[in-house]
């Protein structure tokens, strides 16, 4: 009996670990305490999707609300767009930190992207009736097609469309979903007609891609433009002349029932403060010196009397 | 579940480069590999303490450590660290077959050293009194009599390996792993559960196909008990997986 017990054990096992990673809004976390607070409470549960700016961004969201009273449920690092928006518009989530022209596209494959304008009234337009946008921040973080120097220099590279006529050489890097979204690979060929070589499904703009970008496992790779492995790595952001990634300026989307004057107040009052270069540093704070996203997040708020 | 079946039976999937089939290639790929590698390590250690009864603590003390290694989080390290040594694919392939050995040696090192010490102290004083050398005894008697537990070894080992040889994808690779990440990637839970219920069964079958090779190779006048046992034990077990 010894073996069937464990291959039940291990068919049990995987099953748990399906679970787990399929619906990571199945387990409640902690409810982090408020301040004591006026009696009419609202309570904000903040999610982020899995990569660093984005914790960083909703922690910063976090500590805003409860500076105000609100009492705040964190479920941070929950995986793509694909996952959190839907967790978003069943009422899982409240509020999620969000990029104008990312989550227009997501919402509407054709949204025009092309100024900050165009992504913000495109995704006002495609957003569900439950959910509101708030002010946009002026920081922004796009995606970007970025490659080394050396392969910058050999096949002359400038923009992407550059890439076109070499792309059937080269590996592309990206996060999974890239695979299949209209702001990864299908909308690449669709936009600049750019057939890579092959996928490769790395992680999100982390640092497994940095290192198979610098080490030739990929040519070509997803990388934000805020990164500062970009700078370290004297990678090269190739110009995106067609403004597929479009713009994406850092914008809090929340659900209706939960947008109180207060909430609302409290977080346009951080995207008033928050520059690109503000972000840029705030990033660098937390991937490269290794600081705690939450400590980044309360010590910028403090600076900018936000708490 | 019509998320899974739908996903498990549209033609689609079980073809081209990324399809099903493939990705079960690709995964008993990583497992083989691991496997030997694991069984080339562990096999003549745990023999050696075993016959030896030498560097016994030592030996599983190692053993119980590695046991206890987080793999994913391994994983991560190796490839951070052996990537850069490395071009190409291999930047990935060599980590990951690193960790799945770690993983692997610990249960086939138990058994091997676990069956030879096991063995009935008579049979081993016979065959030295019939003058046989060392090796001799080790080859001719302590082996064959330790088979049963060198195959309980590898067949623990063999699960542990394909139902772990999932984080592959997580590092870019291959193998059924790829379903269970990009479905995550993609919400496309069926595919998740797909890729799941897919490294089930071939954990069930690749331990089937060793129990079968375990049969064959296991002397049947060793454990006559064992073999009976095994058979009705298996007998149950068919009915409850379809």
């Amino acid at each position: 009996m010894k073996h069937l017990a464990i291959v039940t054990a291990a068919v049990a096992s995987l099953a748990l670990t399906a679970c787990s990673s399929g619906n990571p809004l199945a387990s409640s976390a902690p409810a982090s305490s408020a301040p004591a607070s006026s009696a009419a409470a609202v309570s904000v549960v903040v999610g982020s999707a899995n990569f660093p700016e984005s914790e960083l961004l909703a922690e910063i969201y976090a500590g805003a609300l409860k500076a105000k009273g609100v009492q705040v449920t964190p479920k941070l690092n929950i995986a793509s767009r694909e996952t959190y928006v839907p967790a978003l518009q069943n009422g899982e989530i409240d509020l999620i930190p969000e990029y104008t022209g990312a989550f227009a596209t997501y919402l509407n494959a054709d949204a025009d992207t092309s100024t900050e304008e165009a992504a913000l009234a495109s995704l006002k337009a495609a957003l569900p009736d439950t959910l509101e946008a708030l002010e946009p921040a002026s920081a922004q973080d796009k995606d970007s097609i970025t490659v080394t120097r050396e392969t910058a220099d050999t096949y002359q590279l400038k923009t992407i469309e550059d890439l076109v006529p070499v792309a059937k050489d080269l590996v592309l890097g990206g996060p999974p979903e890239w695979k299949n979204r209209a702001a990864g690979v299908p909308g690449l060929k669709k936009v600049y007609g750019l057939e890579f070589k092959s996928f490769k499904a790395l992680d999100v703009a982390g640092p497994l891609t940095v290192q198979a970008l610098k080490n030739g496992q990929v040519q070509a790779a997803n990388l934000f433009t805020t990164d500062p492995s970009i700078k370290a790595n004297d990678f090269v952001s190739l110009e995106d002349t067609k403004s597929f990634f479009g713009a994406q300026n850092v914008i809090p989307v929340i659900t209706k029932s939960k947008a109180t004057p207060e909430v609302v107040g409290a977080l346009n009052a951080v995207s008033a403060k928050l520059d690109t270069d503000t972000l840029a540093g705030l990033v660098t704070k937390v991937v490269v010196d290794k600081q705690d996203a939450a400590a980044v997040a309360g010590e910028w708020l403090k600076a900018n009397g936000l708490v | 579940m019509n998320l899974l079946w739908t996903w498990l039976a549209d033609p689609a999937h079980w073809q081209g480069d990324d399809g099903i089939p493939v990705r079960i290639a690709e995964h008993l790929a990583y497992s083989g590999v691991t496997l030997l590698l694991a069984a080339a390590i562990g096999v003549p250690l745990g023999l050696w303490v075993g016959h030896t009864g030498r560097g016994r603590v030592l030996v599983v003390n190692l053993v119980n450590g590695m046991r206890s290694v987080p793999t994913l989080g391994l994983l991560f390290v190796a490839v951070l660290v052996v990537g850069p040594l490395l071009a190409g694919d291999i930047a990935f392939v060599v980590p990951a077959i690193f960790v799945l050995v770690v993983l692997a040696v610990p249960p086939i090192l138990a058994g091997a050293y676990a069956g030879v010490e096991g063995v009935d102290p008579g049979a081993r004083d016979a065959a030295r009194g019939m003058g046989m050398r060392p090796l001799e005894v080790l080859a001719k008697v302590e082996v064959p009599c330790a088979l049963p537990l060198i195959f309980s070894g590898l067949r623990s080992a063999a699960l542990q390996v394909v139902a772990t040889a999932t984080l592959a994808a997580s590092v870019s690779l291959g193998g059924l792993g790829r379903f269970l990440i990009d479905g995550q990637a993609y919400r496309d839970y069926g595919q998740m559960a797909g890729g799941a219920l897919l490294v089930a069964v071939l954990a069930m079958l690749v331990d089937l196909v060793l129990a079968g090779v375990q049969r064959v190779a296991v002397s049947p006048g060793l454990a006559p008990v064992r073999t009976s046992r095994r058979t009705g034990r298996l007998s149950r077990l068919v009915p409850t997986t379809t």
